[in-house]
Parts: structure tokens; C-alpha cells; sequence
């Protein structure tokens, strides 16, 4: 097949097809509309305003490290003046998490950026290895999104960030719009697209790549040489997003625009307000004064039935009645250190500046 | 009855995004690849060359490489630094020395 010229800048060799678009372009050409679409997302939805303290979530992974490397191009190319940070967690998985802390720990040096790593080990004094341990493969990926989440927020506080960025992308998104379908899961079907999302009192948290495709993540990782690990969790055969996993690529396969598709129709349900009233209202945790929906927060629930050996006791009714018939929970238990939210010096709410 | 050694030609293959696990957990092969699909006059190609890696070089779940004779949907191929899907994936006749990558795309970001 004689080489063809890239369809933008009509000089040199077409090295790529995007999916988006069918369109064939060269590298220079496929960094720059990657990175302006990127660009054109975080303008369009507001992201940032100047002065912003921004961590992004960073697993070593492709999208992550992905991210970092165009938040910091965007960053210098167009002035937004945010302070990027690297946020961490160590879930504490021999031979996965280990692995790729070292590569968040190069990206630190390669992108300049200063690095927090908050463990699982520090904050709720266990580690996954130990979880999975007691509680066996069964409800373990429960443990650890929960753990994830709230130590997401408690890092983001400890570097006194307003703001977290993650590298979910459009597959990722697409992805989550599936499965709250087949699940009829309309309330989550309705936020699941929000490019923005912030609760009562966390951290708020977007998606740059929104509309960013995975194999155009994955090429601009390969041309651009970039360091990243990847290796599936040792824990985590989660079967139903492996399967709409698969069907999606399925999908993408016969008509590339499928992912983008999807999104737009996640984006399309609007949630009635019935369904919205039934979501119940936020407070915060009586043990350790993070959100929750509950006198506890699913964290405080989870620890107290690894801590008491009833580790059901967080996922269902059941066995948190058989808990809570034990008695209260004992003075010496261990908890999460009290959540005190910081405002940070110079934060986005005292400057007067208009948003980039 | 038996045939002579068929010419080869020789290429380097790159597996990487997580593929590599299947692969004894190696990134980097140099693959000499019979230069016509056995019993057949049909020049090597791209998708001769996925099947003589699947039954060659794999060494486990060929289920996560291969699946109905091409690579499974989410790997990309880049056939000298360029996406297959410009060359005509199968399709695309090997020469000697083509450096061949693929990229698992299915694994956490
Ligand atoms: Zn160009
Ligand atoms: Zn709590």
C-alpha cells in the first residue's frame, strides 16, 4: 500500500487512523488535535480557574501517566497557572501496586511534579494483601473502592488540593453507561457521564479525557515513549465489566464512532426528579467525619467488621444486624483519623479571576 | 514426502500494555516467519503472521491474543511505528526486517 500524506497537514506520512473520525493524520498533527481536544474539554466545561491546586490521580498506569504529561503541556501551552501534584494511593499488593509506584515515582522526576502516596496501611491500618487474607476473593474489590475513594479525598485534603483530575476516558465512560443500564441503575446512569462530580464536603473531581479514546491514549503513550506499567490487579476478576468491556470493543470494532456514541446517549438521560429524591441525603460520619449517608460511613462500616472478624458486616443488612447484636463497637476498636477539611491558602473561592 | 526448508524472513516483534505476559513475560522477540503461508502460495501476511504467533511464541490464554484469525478487539498493531488500520491489517504483506507491535489496550489505566 504506497504511504499515504496526513490528511491536516498534507505533507507528512499518515502514521494513525483515529477512531473518532476515520480521519488519517501524522504524529505532529495527532499530538496537537489530542492535546487541543483535551484542551477544548477542560475550557468548555470550566474546569479550572487560575491559582487552582490540582492533583491528578496517578496509578502508573496509561491513562494516568497520560494525563499528566498533557495536564503539564497544557498547563505551560495555554497559561491555566494551576500547582499540579501527583496523588497515590498504595493499596498495598505485593507484586502490583508495588510495581507501579515505581513508575508514578519516575514520573515524579520525569514531570517535575511533587508526589503523595497515601496507603490503605496508614489510614485504616490494613492493607489489601491482609484484607484478601481474612475475607478471601469474595467482596474484596467492595473493600477497596470504598477504601479508594475516601483515601482519594484524605490525600487530595493533605496536599490541600480543590480539585482531583482522574484518567477515566471515553471506553471507561461508555464502559460505566453500559453496565448501569443492564443493571437499571438509572441514578447512576444520570451522573455517570458528568464530567465534573462533587459531593457535600469532598474534593472536586473531573475527567479531562472524557472524550478522549483509549487506543488514542494508548498511541500517544507509544509515540510519545512514555513510562507507564501495566499489569491487571491480582485481585480483581471483576466479570461484569470484563464483559462490557468486551462488548464494547466488540462494538468499536464494526463502527469505531460506538464509544463516543454511547457516551453522548449516557449523556442524553436526564434523571427525573422521583428517581433524584430517592438518593438520600448526605451527613457526615459520626466516627470519622467523613460524608456519608449514614450515622457511618461505609468505611467506618467496612473497618469495624474487619476489626470485629465479621467482615460481612459492611455489604450486607444481614450481617450487620448479626454486629450489631453483639454489642457496640468496643472503646479500643480501630478507626480513620478524624476528617477535618483544610482550606487552602489562595483557593479558587478568594480569587476574582474569571474561570479559564 | 519431505519439503526443503522454506525461506523466511525475519522480523522483530514487540508486545507490550500487558501483552507480554502471554509471551514469557518478554517484550522483545526477532521471529523468522516462513515467506509463504505452508501449503499455499500465498505470500506472509499480517494475519498468517497472528496465527503462526498464536500456535509459536504463545504460551498462554490464546484467548486474550487471538480470536476469530485476527487480534482480539482492543490490541493495537503498529506495522513499522504505523497503525495497521493504514496498511490493511491482515491484509498487509510482510517484508523482511517489518518491526511488528503490539499494544494491549484492555488493561487499568
Ligand atoms: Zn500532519
Ligand atoms: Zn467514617
Amino acid at each position: 500500500m504506497a504511504p499515504k500524506s496526513c490528511a491536516l497537514c498534507k505533507k507528512a506520512r499518515a502514521m494513525l487512523k483515529r477512531p473518532k473520525t476515520g480521519q488519517q493524520i501524522c504524529r505532529d498533527c495527532f499530538f496537537f488535535v489530542f492535546e487541543t481536544e483535551v484542551h477544548n474539554t477542560i475550557t468548555e466545561a470550566k474546569l479550572f480557574s487560575p491559582g487552582d491546586r490540582v492533583a491528578i490521580g496517578a496509578s502508573g498506569g496509561k491513562d494516568s501517566t497520560v494525563l499528566a504529561h498533557v495536564m503539564k503541556t497544557l498547563n505551560e501551552r495555554y497559561n491555566y497557572r494551576l500547582e499540579l501534584f501527583l496523588l497515590s494511593i498504595d493499596e498495598g499488593i505485593t507484586g502490583y501496586r508495588d510495581d507501579s509506584l515505581e513508575t508514578v515515582k519516575r514520573n515524579q522526576q520525569q514531570y517535575d511534579m511533587p508526589l503523595k502516596i497515601l496507603s490503605y496501611d496508614e489510614l485504616y491500618g490494613w492493607t489489601m494483601d491482609a484484607i484478601v487474607e481474612q475475607i478471601g476473593r469474595k467482596n474484596n474489590c467492595t473493600f477497596c473502592g470504598v477504601f479508594r475513594r475516601q483515601a482519594l479525598d484524605r490525600g487530595a485534603n493533605m496536599l490541600g488540593v480543590d480539585h482531583i483530575v482522574t484518567g477515566h476516558n471515553a471506553d471507561d465512560i461508555a464502559e460505566t453507561v453500559l453496565m448501569n443500564i443492564m443493571r437499571g441503575d438509572i441514578a447512576r446512569l444520570g451522573r455517570c457521564t458528568s464530567i465534573v462530580t462533587q459531593g457535600e464536603d469532598t474534593i472536586r473531581r473531573s475527567k479531562p479525557f472524557k472524550y478522549a479514546y483509549e487506543k488514542e491514549i494508548v498511541m500517544y503513550a507509544y509515540f510519545k515513549k512514555l513510562d507507564y506499567f501495566s499489569t491487571e490487579c491480582i485481585y480483581s476478576p471483576d466479570a461484569y465489566r470484563g464483559h462490557a468491556r468486551a462488548f464494547l470493543k466488540d462494538l468499536e470494532a464494526a463502527r469505531p464512532s460506538a464509544i463516543i456514541d454511547i457516551v453522548h446517549s449516557g449523556e442524553a438521560f436526564e434523571v427525573r426528579e422521583e428517581v433524584k429524591a430517592t438518593q438520600k441525603l448526605q451527613q457526615t460520619c459520626q466516627r470519622c467525619g467523613y460524608m456519608s449517608s449514614n450515622t457511618l460511613c461505609k468505611a467506618c462500616t467496612l473497618l469495624e467488621g474487619l476489626e470485629r472478624g465479621m467482615a460481612d458486616a459492611g455489604i450486607t443488612d444481614r450481617a450487620r444486624k448479626r454486629l450489631e447484636a453483639e454489642g457496640p463497637a468496643p472503646e479500643n476498636l480501630r478507626t480513620i483519623p478524624f476528617f477535618r477539611p483544610t482550606t487552602t491558602p489562595g483557593s479558587a473561592a478568594s480569587t476574582v479571576e474569571v474561570a479559564i | 514426502m519431505s519439503s526443503p526448508t522454506p525461506p523466511t524472513i525475519r522480523l522483530q516483534i514487540e508486545f507490550s500494555g500487558g501483552l507480554e505476559l502471554l509471551f514469557s513475560h518478554t517484550r522483545k522477540h526477532t521471529v523468522n516467519l516462513p515467506s509463504t503461508v505452508p501449503n499455499s502460495t500465498r505470500p506472509a501476511d499480517a494475519s498468517y503472521l497472528i496465527l503462526y504467533l498464536r500456535d509459536n511464541l504463545l504460551k498462554e490464554r490464546p484467548e486474550l491474543f487471538e480470536e476469530k484469525g485476527t487480534v482480539k478487539p482492543g490490541i493495537l498493531v503498529l506495522i513499522n511505528d504505523t497503525d495497521w488500520e493504514l496498511e490493511g491489517e491482515g491484509e498487509y504483506e510482510l517484508k523482511d526486517g517489518d518491526e511488528i507491535v503490539f499494544i494491549s489496550t484492555l488493561h487499568g489505566g
